[in-house]
């Protein structure tokens, strides 16, 4: 074949279909990257942190909520920690959150990503009202479920009595004691994790994780008819139609059909 | 009077810049001082003045995310603070992974890898405008800011104020990358945060100027540059340095012997330039 040199348009042709064919293997790579390297559900973020989905493009991993936490509680992910780098976190085993009535860590933060609306009732700031993540408890490894007594979490939850409640019951194997065993309310519990940081065991028998994961959901299907607020979810509800095959015929053709008869036959 | 002092004031300037910044966002976390606060994605300067990372947000932008007043504002300042003192004055006079990249070409010089290379490049220095496109594609497929995910830049930033767990690795890869692999090349080639600052100086007011009648043609000035491209008219024609990606380091000023090399406002230097 006769060598030639390259006219400039093809010249330019080429170059860009190498810029194009670079991008898309770089780009493959690094969304590869971006999307393990987001994965992380056991993060548990400062009070007044969006949804986790929103956090990671509205965090800017300025660190000012870290400069401004007096107890030294929020950290930011450095690389190797194996959560969402840059993007504030704390573990409330080391050193929970200790709910400042003023919330030095929310107004700070420049790109809303901690949202102070979240963490205000009544045009009040109120830590209270924060939702980090939800208390869970072990009970094979809680001693108060042992029947050893235990309140460890229930004297350290700054919300004594409401998010963490003792429930008594009778100790069937000693006959003369009681169990109290410590039961987390959903709705009140912030996820400080002042409980986790208090537990007795060896490893935390509590523990916050976070509420995506901790919790389940029921889903459309089922309302409590005798809650008023929960029969609210009726008001929107609409009939879904769904057809299939089977269902055109009447239940009652498939039932006493062809069905029967293959059986006598 | 040729003094040391006046062939590196620039560079000694910029690594008290670099270096003092370092500590006053070292010393924000640690001792609560509050001349500058957060680390360089975003500050707040003597607890007023807001300042972040125009690229950043233009990913979160892109990510689709909503933002606040006040990271709009940072990004304004931070957009008119470089608009004045030259786009890419960020990369040599702010950036930490300068310190890395500066040192590698220094060391690359030393043990004369440039020889072994030879003069030819195997990338083009367009390659970060690529990145930069790239970085927002991915920002707006993935909903998240790609750059700001794998950013060695804050990445080691970040972890000077707050604590580095592995990020030294990042530097040792850049060290490593720009030391054997391709001149100058992260900064010069790949980085995408000096991609925007480059298309952002091209507007910037103070600018490099080539005095053509003092030049006597000895190069130091492209041998020294890290962006040489940008230096096409040196014993060619008077002209001010008008590419963005120019990062005003200054050093080809001060290794002029010859005063042909000097600071100048833009306007200034281009109505010189038509006046000749």
């Amino acid at each position: 074949m006769k060598k030639q040199a390259l006219t400039d348009r093809r010249k330019f042709i080429l170059n860009m279909a190498r810029g194009v064919g670079l991008a898309t293997i770089g780009g493959f790579v690094w969304s590869a990257f971006i999307d393990e390297a987001t994965a992380s559900q056991l993060t548990l973020r400062p009070p007044g942190a969006i949804k986790e989905e929103d956090f990671l493009k509205t965090c800017i991993k300025c660190g000012l909520c870290v400069e401004a936490c007096p107890y030294d509680t929020l950290m930011l992910a450095s690389p190797g920690e194996n959560k969402p780098l840059g993007t504030p976190f704390f573990v409330p085993r080391e050193t929970p959150c200790y709910m400042c009535p003023d919330i030095p860590c929310v107004p700070v933060c420049p790109t809303g990503a901690l949202d102070e609306s979240s963490v205000t009732t009544k045009e009040v700031l109120d830590i209270n009202s924060a939702d980090m993540g939800l208390a869970v408890i072990d009970h094979d490894s809680c001693i108060a479920f042992w029947g050893i007594q235990c309140d460890a979490c229930y004297r350290a939850c700054p919300i004594l009595g409401e998010a963490i409640s003792i429930e008594y019951q009778k100790n069937e194997r000693t006959g003369k004691h009681a169990f109290m065993k410590p039961v987390v309310h959903a709705d009140a519990c912030t996820g400080c994790g002042m409980c986790e940081h208090a537990c007795v065991t060896e490893k935390a028998a509590i523990q916050i994780l976070p509420r995506a994961l901790a919790q389940g959901k029921a889903g459309d299907y089922y309302i409590k008819g005798w809650d008023k607020e929960d029969e609210k979810r009726l008001v929107n509800a609409h009939e879904i139609k769904s057809t299939t095959e089977i269902s055109k015929q009447k239940p009652t053709d498939k039932l006493n059909g062809d069905l029967l008869e293959d059986l006598y036959e | 009077m040729k003094t040391l002092w006046n062939s590196y004031r620039y560079l000694i300037l910029r690594r008290v810049t670099q270096i003092g910044l370092l500590i006053l966002y070292f010393g924000a976390n640690a001792w609560g001082w509050t001349l500058i606060k957060g680390n360089l994605s975003s500050s707040l300067i003597l607890g007023i003045v807001p300042m972040s990372d125009p690229y950043a947000v233009l990913q979160m932008v892109a990510a689709g995310a909503t933002l606040a007043t006040d990271i709009l504002i940072g990004a304004l300042v931070a957009t008119l603070f470089y608009f004045l003192i030259g786009g890419r004055a960020f990369c040599s006079w702010v950036c930490p992974i300068n310190l890395v990249t500066d040192f590698a070409a220094f060391v690359r010089e030393l043990i004369g890898m440039n020889k072994l290379t030879g003069v030819k490049q195997p990338a083009s220095r367009k390659l970060r405008y690529w990145v930069l496109v790239l970085s927002l594609v991915i920002s707006a497929i993935m909903g998240v800011t790609a750059f700001e995910f794998i950013s060695p830049i804050s990445m080691v930033h970040r972890g000077i104020v707050f604590g580095i767990g592995f990020g030294w690795a990042a530097v040792l890869i850049i060290f490593l990358f720009d030391l054997f692999v391709l001149k100058h090349g992260w900064c010069g080639h790949i980085c995408p945060l000096g991609g925007f600052y480059s298309l952002l100086g091209k507007f910037s007011l103070i600018r490099v100027t080539h005095l053509e009648e003092n030049c006597t043609l000895c190069m130091k000035c492209k041998v020294v540059c890290p962006e040489n491209q940008v230096l096409h008219m040196i014993g060619k024609e008077s002209l001010p340095v008008l590419s963005g990606e120019c990062t005003n380091c200054a050093r080809c000023i001060e290794v002029c012997d010859d005063d042909a090399l000097e600071f100048s406002i833009k306007s200034m230097a281009q109505k010189k330039e038509m006046g000749e």
